[in-house]
């Protein structure tokens, strides 16, 4: 059984809408109007236990939207969502000890006082019995290097500091299902890194299904073998994210390096980038054989790789086309 | 449950120590509106040859001191803290938790009202001996004043949270809140004991909760109702109790269906 299920689930927001200027403004007291927004379309899909999805879109696609409804912050306006067996919008005490949202720069976390209160707030709030808090805030200290932080009040963190806090006080009750919208955003590579390996980690030990939202390719390549992309509501792929790649990138990237400098390599494809002797080409993929081929006839050719073209261009294109 | 409440007792006292000052710069105001009152009509009572409606200066001094405290004891700032909770979207962390929020805001109000007991105290003590009140009780109405007074603070909570659930359908509600602030004035017995009130104000009084949540605890504790007036007076908040419940239940489901967590 899914740990996630998704059936044509879509919301619909009323948003009020008006011209600008003070005429407006006085006709919208008489005559106030609405326009309504799908900000998801009837999206269908699902997770199995264990699972580690990436969910892509650009700003405004879905994302957030989708998961504040996964976790039952939000009324689905249509459709059908179970989350470990129950409907999210329920709100129900078990379903609720199960899961966790984590929201990159929002805090769960009491800004005042020390770190260490509003886990021990958490660990009463989730009925955790004092030894499995002890041993999970052990493991959490370590894995994620808190020693130093719990007593601090949450205000004096770094936001690096805070999110790894926040982290933690998300998954002191060792939730099945993450849902982690922006988990790393706003930090520094090695926090990224940090936080990146710690879910990773999560997932591997507790068997723990994860849906990640992220700006951050790195984060995205790292830990989920399947992408989700979202676009106006709707979803545009789903499946590996290696499949992605194939599916919505026709060309390849050939980089070449030549004994020469200066070479005009503009009759083997499209060139995108040369540094000196070092030159990089993009060809379709059905010319990339023949075209390598070429190349190493007739140039001086010291050494050429074949790439796929980077993670980043090809979401962008599937945005484009979407 | 007992857990959970202490828990968010111990977290709530921790996090308004930080705020020492502001509290007390709170409290001189609360302190302020009774005493002002207090003030006002013992200076009336004097003028008019000793009493206004029965109430002596003393008799006013024992009303509003006593009013003060129950006042202290039941209100609540939720109205105003809800708006900014749902157009932050602050309120999506507390709905992501296994426990309803009425708990960890009842905490946070039991746990205000212990922090500020040391301070308004020794300020009725103070105004006790400023004002020479003359107290007509007993250890029995004492007894059934603390009975009326977890009614009266489990009321006026219960309802000035659901009145807070209004956030949900409006952006902006500091205009129904001032209603709700004024109509509470004249009809809890704050700006005037709801006695000296015309006849038909008494009877809206009598209608409305504001009453049952300030005014009829200390008017039993005074000695100023009728066994039967004080009976029945308990049956009245029990039903504001009651429908508070209900209603709070079906504005929650209504209001969270319409939340639209922006923001976060």
């Amino acid at each position: 059984m899914p740990s996630i299920s998704v059936n044509s689930l879509s919301k619909t927001y009323s948003v009020p809408e008006r011209d600008a200027g003070v005429a407006a403004a006085f006709k919208s007291l008489f005559n106030r109007k609405t326009k309504d927004v799908k900000a998801v379309d009837e999206i269908s899909f699902s997770v199995e236990p264990g699972e580690v999805v990436g969910f892509l879109g650009p700003n405004g696609a879905g994302k957030t939207t989708s998961l504040k409804m996964l976790s039952g912050l939000l009324y689905p306006t249509g459709g059908e969502v179970n989350v470990l067996g129950h409907t999210p919008s329920r709100r129900e005490r078990d379903f609720l000890s199960r899961i966790t949202l984590v929201m990159g720069q929002r805090n769960q976390l009491i800004w005042d006082i020390p770190v260490i209160d509003s886990l021990q707030r958490n660990r009463a709030v989730y009925r955790i019995s004092w030894a499995e808090y002890e041993d999970t805030l052990a493991e959490l200290k370590s894995l994620l290097d808190l020693d130093e932080l719990l007593s601090k009040p949450v205000r004096n963190l770094s936001l690096g500091e805070r999110m790894k806090c926040e982290i933690a006080a998300a998954l002191l009750h060792k939730p099945s299902v993450l849902f982690l919208d922006e988990p790393t955003i706003g930090l520094d590579v090695t926090m990224q890194r940090r936080i990146r390996d710690f879910v990773a980690e999560y997932n591997r030990k507790y068997e723990a299904t994860v849906l990640l939202t992220s700006h951050y390719m790195a984060d995205v390549e790292a830990l989920c073998k399947r992408v989700i992309v979202i676009h106006h509501g709707r979803i545009l792929f789903d499946g590996d994210l290696a499949d992605l790649v194939t599916k919505f990138s026709p060309n390849k990237t050939i980089i070449v390096e030549l004994e020469t400098e200066g070479t005009d390599l503009s009759g083997y494809g499209e060139v995108i980038e040369s540094d000196g002797n070092r030159y990089s080409l993009r060809v379709s993929k059905s010319d990339t054989p023949p075209v390598t081929a070429k190349l190493l006839a007739d140039q001086p050719v010291i050494d050429l790789t074949v790439e796929d073209p980077p993670i980043e261009s090809v979401i962008e294109q599937v945005f484009s086309e979407g | 449950m007992l857990s959970i409440y202490w828990s968010y007792l111990t977290t709530s006292l921790a996090w308004q120590f930080q705020y020492r000052v502001a509290m007390a710069i709170y409290m001189a105001g609360r302190l302020l509106e009774p005493t002002v009152y207090l003030v006002v009509w013992t200076t009336v009572a004097e003028a008019r040859g000793g009493s206004v409606g029965g109430y002596t200066a003393s008799g006013f001094a024992a009303y509003y001191i006593v009013l003060m405290l129950v006042n202290q004891f039941t209100f609540t700032w939720i109205m105003h803290e809800y708006q900014y909770r749902i157009r932050s979207g602050t309120l999506s962390a507390v709905l992501l938790k296994p426990v309803h929020p009425i708990h960890s805001d009842l905490a946070d109000n039991f746990g205000y009202k212990i922090l500020t007991s040391v301070i308004i105290f020794p300020a009725a003590a103070f105004l006790y001996w400023l004002f020479d009140p003359v107290f007509t009780s007993s250890l029995i109405l004492f007894g059934v004043f603390l009975g009326s007074m977890v009614l009266a603070y489990l009321l006026r909570f219960l309802i000035e949270w659901t009145l807070a659930l209004v956030s949900f359908w409006t952006t902006r509600n500091e205009s129904f809140n001032q209603m709700y602030f004024m109509l509470g004035l004249f009809l809890s017995g704050r700006i005037a004991p709801l006695d000296l009130l015309p006849e038909w104000l008494q009877t809206t009084a009598g209608w409305m909760p504001f009453k049952w949540a300030v005014a009829f605890p200390a008017e039993i504790v005074l000695g100023r109702l009728t066994q039967q007036e004080i009976n029945e007076g308990f049956v009245v908040q029990l039903f504001w109790l009651g429908f508070g419940l209900v209603i709070h239940r079906i504005v929650w489901w209504r209001g969270i269906r319409k939340y639209s967590a922006v923001g976060a």
